[in-house]
C-alpha cells in the first residue's frame, strides 16, 4: 500500500493566509458573529471578466486549488475531489427568492447553475481541463474528510499518483439570518481572542476554501503524510475518548506519540464538551490547538486545520495565536486533527512530519 | 482486500412503483410513470409532464412511522423508505454486526422544504425545524438513524445527475479496499420548484413525455425518486452464505471538461468513464450485453452520449435503452434506480423497450430497443451523466 502525502497547499480564509511564504504572521482579530474570507487579488489567477461570473464559492475554490498547485510545482492531476456543505449558498438563496418573488417567472439560469453542489469541481476541471475523476462530497462537517478519504483510497491502491482535494464554503445572508434565529450563530458580537471563553450557544461562522495537492510520491518538499483518516456518522461523548484511543491504536501510535492535537472548539457551549472530553482527559498533557478563532465555522473549517497541522510539521513553527496549552514542544512529528459540528460527523485525521 | 463487491439487497420507490416488484412490473408492461404534476403548486404546471410518487408526505411518515413534529424533507422521507427495503431484502436483521457505512446521495436535499417556509423561518417558529433539514448530508444523517447505523462511516455525495452512480462506486471501492464490510448505497431526491425552474431556465423540460433518443426529442420530464442497494464483501456472502443478486463488476468515472452544463459534442467524458469502467471490470466491449443508457431525451444529452456509445463500441454496440420515458429524470437519484433495473435486467433476463420512441436520429443508425426483449444476460452497464461535466458509468454482472 502506497503512503499519501500532503505536496501543496493553498488556502483562503478569515486570515490572509493566501501566500504561502508567510505562516499567520499578521493576525486579523475580529469582534462579530460572521467573519468573510480575506480576497486574494484574483485577478492574477482569473481573468477579470471570467471572474466577474464567478460566485465566490467558485473563485476562492478556483484561486486556492490553483496556489495549491502551484505550491506543489504541479500543473495536472489525476483527479479532483472536493467537499462542500453548502455549496455556492450565495446563489441557491438567489435562486430560491427570485422564484418565490417574481412568482416562478423571469428566471435566469446562472445562478441555478452555479447553485449545482459540484459547480466549484466541475469549475477547477474546467480550468485545468483535467477529464480525470471528479467528485464532490457535501456530508456537513465531514464533506472535507470524506474528500481526504476517497483520495486516500486511490493513492493507497495506486489508482492515482496525484491529486487535488478542498473543502470550501461561501457565506450567504439568508442563511446566516436563518442561522442566527436558532442559535447556531452566536446571539453577541464575540471577540476572537475570547471564542473559547464564550458562554453562549452557538458560533461565529466564516468561510473560505483550503485546497491540497496529495500524492503518493515521496519527495523532500512534501508537508506531511497522512497515516489515516476516519470518520463517524455518531458517537455519543462518552465514548470519544475510547474512540480516540482505538483509532491511533489501529495505526499503531500511542497517545504519547502525539506532539499535538487540533481541535475544532468553535465556542458552542452547547457542542465543545465532545473537545472538552479529549482536552481535559486523555490528552490533557499534548500540545492542543485550536483554529476557528481565525477562520470561523462552517461545514469545511476543518480543511483550514489539515492546513493549520500541515505548515506546523513542515515549518516545525506553532504560531502563539493557535495555542490552547504550553507545552513547549520542540519537535512536531505526529498530529491528530479531530473535528465534529453539533455533535454530528466526527473526524479523526492523524499526520506525521515528512 | 475483498475481490468481489455483491449486491445483496435492494428498494426503490418511483413513479412506477412503491417497491422493486411495482417498478419491475411497470418496466415489463411499459407502464409509464409521467403525469401532469399534482403534489406542487407550479405556474409551469401545464407546460411540463413530471415522474410524481403518488404518496404524500404525511403518508410517508406514517409509513415510516415518524411523530408529527418531525423534520424530514421529502427526499429524507423517500431515501429512508427505499434504503428500508433494501436492508430487508438482504436479510439483515443486525445492521452492525459488520463494519456497515451508508453512502446516499442527492442534489436538492432538504430544498422543497426551504422554498416553502424560505421567508416563513423568519417569522414562524413551528417552520425552523426544517432549517436543520436543508443541508445535503442531512437526508444521509436520517437514513443511517433509520437503518440504526451508527459511529460509522456516513457520507453524501452531489455531483448533479450522476450522485447515486458515484455513490455506488465508492460503496464498491470501499468494499473492495476492505474499508467497510458492507454499505447502503444509492440516492434520493425530490420534485420542487427549484429544480422545476432551473431546468425551465435551461430550457430542457419537454411539455410532453420524453422521448430519449429520439430525432425529435424536446427535452427531459423531471422525476422524483430514491433507491439504495446492500453491497457486501466476499467475507460477508461466505460467512451468512447470502444470496447474491448480482456483482458491481466495474465503475469508472471522468469529467467532460466541456462546459459547466452541457456535454461535449462528441461526448469525451462518457467514452472515458466507459472505458475506465470496462478497464476495472477487466472486460472488453463485446463483454456488455445490454445498456441502460442514460438517455435524458435532452438533445445535448442523447447526442453526445451515442456519439459516446459508438466511440466505445464502434460497430458492435449492444441492446440500449433509456428508461427516462417511464420515470423521467430523478436527478441525482437516476444512478441507483437504473442499477436496480439493471440488477433485474440480469435477474430476469430481459431488456427494457425504450418508450415513446419514433423517428431515429439523424446524427447516427443506432436504434434504441424498442421492444421488450429476453435475452440471456451476463452483463449490464449503466451510464449517468451530470452537470459539471461529471460522467459515470457502473457494470454490474450476474457472475463474479
Amino acid at each position: 500500500m502506497s503512503a499519501v502525502y500532503i505536496s501543496g497547499l493553498g488556502s483562503i480564509s478569515c486570515q490572509k493566509t493566501f501566500d504561502n511564504n508567510e505562516f499567520l504572521d499578521e493576525i486579523i482579530t475580529y469582534t462579530d458573529t460572521v467573519i468573510t474570507a480575506v480576497n486574494p487579488n484574483y485577478k492574477e489567477y482569473i481573468k477579470p471578466a471570467a471572474a466577474r461570473r464567478m460566485a465566490k464559492g467558485i473563485k476562492m475554490g478556483v484561486v486556492a486549488s490553483r496556489i495549491a498547485l502551484n505550491d506543489a510545482n504541479k500543473e495536472q492531476i489525476d483527479a479532483i475531489i472536493t467537499g462542500t456543505g453548502m455549496g455556492c449558498v450565495r446563489d441557491s438563496e438567489k435562486f430560491v427568492s427570485a422564484i418565490i418573488d417574481n412568482n416562478e417567472q423571469y428566471l435566469t439560469p446562472t445562478s441555478f447553475i452555479q447553485s449545482t453542489h459540484n459547480t466549484v469541481g466541475g469549475q477547477i476541471a474546467l480550468e485545468l481541463q483535467c477529464k480525470g475523476y471528479n467528485f464532490t462530497y457535501v456530508h456537513a462537517s465531514v464533506s472535507f474528510e470524506s474528500a481526504l478519504l476517497d483520495a486516500s483510497l486511490q493513492l493507497e491502491n495506486d489508482e492515482a499518483n496525484t491529486i487535488l482535494i478542498g473543502g470550501v464554503d461561501e457565506l450567504g445572508d439568508h442563511t446566516v439570518a436563518i442561522h442566527k434565529i436558532v442559535n447556531h450563530i452566536k446571539p453577541e458580537k464575540i471577540d476572537s481572542t475570547a471564542l473559547l471563553n464564550a458562554t453562549t450557544e452557538g458560533a461565529v461562522f466564516g468561510e473560505g476554501a483550503n485546497f491540497f495537492v496529495v500524492s503518493n510520491k515521496k519527495q523532500a518538499s512534501n508537508y506531511a503524510e497522512v497515516l489515516a483518516i476516519t470518520t463517524y456518522n455518531t458517537v455519543s461523548k462518552n465514548k470519544i475518548q475510547q474512540l480516540a484511543q482505538e483509532f491511533l491504536q489501529d495505526n499503531g501510535i500511542n497517545i504519547g506519540d502525539i506532539d499535538a492535537i487540533v481541535l475544532g472548539n468553535n465556542g458552542d457551549v452547547k457542542h465543545d464538551s465532545f473537545y472538552h472530553e479529549l482536552s481535559s482527559g486523555i490528552f490533557q498533557n499534548t500540545q492542543q490547538i485550536y483554529y476557528k478563532h481565525l477562520c470561523g465555522e462552517f461545514n469545511t473549517a476543518s480543511s483550514f486545520g489539515l492546513w493549520l497541522a500541515s505548515k506546523i510539521l513542515k515549518t516545525q513553527h506553532l504560531p502563539d495565536v493557535v495555542k490552547i496549552n504550553n507545552k513547549s514542544i520542540t519537535n512536531y512529528t505526529t498530529i491528530l486533527l479531530y473535528n465534529q459540528y453539533r455533535g454530528e460527523n466526527h473526524s479523526f485525521t492523524l499526520l506525521r512530519k515528512c | 482486500m475483498s475481490k468481489g463487491v455483491a449486491i445483496t439487497g435492494m428498494g426503490v420507490v418511483s413513479a412506477i412503483g412503491n417497491n422493486v416488484a411495482e417498478n419491475y412490473q411497470s418496466l415489463i408492461n411499459s407502464n409509464k410513470g409521467i403525469s401532469k404534476i399534482s403534489k406542487i403548486d407550479t405556474i409551469h404546471k401545464n407546460d411540463i409532464m413530471v415522474g410524481e410518487i403518488a404518496s404524500t408526505n404525511s403518508e410517508l411518515e406514517q409509513q415510516l412511522g415518524l411523530s408529527t413534529d418531525n423534520n424530514y424533507s421529502r427526499t429524507a422521507l423517500l431515501g429512508a423508505i427505499a434504503a428500508k427495503q433494501a436492508v430487508q431484502n438482504a436479510q439483515i436483521t443486525n445492521i452492525n454486526s459488520y463494519k456497515t457505512g451508508l453512502i446516499s446521495s442527492t442534489s436538492v436535499g432538504g430544498m422543497d422544504m426551504t422554498e416553502t417556509y424560505y421567508y416563513d423561518y423568519l417569522e414562524n417558529k413551528s417552520s425552523q425545524k426544517y432549517i436543520d433539514g436543508h443541508h445535503a448530508g442531512d437526508s444521509s444523517q436520517k437514513i443511517a438513524e433509520q437503518l440504526g447505523i451508527k459511529q460509522s462511516l456516513v457520507t453524501t455525495i452531489s455531483t448533479a445527475c450522476s450522485s447515486a452512480a458515484n455513490a455506488i462506486m465508492l460503496g464498491a471501492r470501499l468494499i473492495k479496499s476492505g474499508k467497510l464490510d458492507r454499505v447502503i448505497v444509492g440516492g434520493a431526491d425530490c420534485l420542487c420548484k427549484f429544480t422545476i425552474n432551473g431546468f425551465k431556465t435551461l430550457m430542457i423540460l419537454s411539455d410532453t413525455y420524453n422521448t430519449p433518443f429520439d430525432e425529435n426529442r424536446k427535452g427531459l420530464n423531471l422525476g422524483e425518486a430514491a433507491a439504495f442497494l446492500v453491497l457486501e464483501s466476499d467475507k460477508v456472502i461466505s460467512e451468512e452464505k447470502k444470496e447474491v443478486l448480482a456483482y458491481v463488476k466495474g465503475y469508472g468515472n471522468a469529467n467532460d471538461a466541456y462546459h459547466q452544463t452541457a456535454s461535449s459534442e462528441n461526448g469525451d467524458g462518457a467514452t472515458l468513464a466507459m472505458q475506465k469502467a470496462l478497464k476495472v471490470a477487466n472486460y472488453t466491449a463485446k463483454d456488455i450485453d445490454y445498456i441502460n443508457a442514460h438517455g435524458t431525451a435532452t438533445g445535448n444529452n442523447d447526442l453526445s452520449e451515442g456519439r459516446a456509445i459508438l466511440r466505445v463500441f464502434e460497430d458492435n454496440v449492444p441492446d440500449f435503452s433509456s428508461t427516462k420515458a417511464y420515470t423521467g429524470h430523478t436527478l441525482a437519484a437516476a444512478g441507483a434506480i437504473e442499477a436496480v433495473y439493471a440488477v433485474l435486467a440480469l435477474q430476469n433476463n430481459i431488456i427494457y423497450p425504450n418508450l415513446n420512441f419514433k423517428t431515429q436520429m439523424k446524427e447516427f443508425d443506432i436504434t434504441p430497443q424498442l421492444e421488450l426483449k429476453e435475452k440471456e444476460l451476463q452483463t449490464v452497464l449503466s451510464n449517468s451523466l451530470g452537470f459539471g461535466g461529471n460522467c459515470s458509468t457502473l457494470i454490474f454482472s450476474k457472475e463474479q
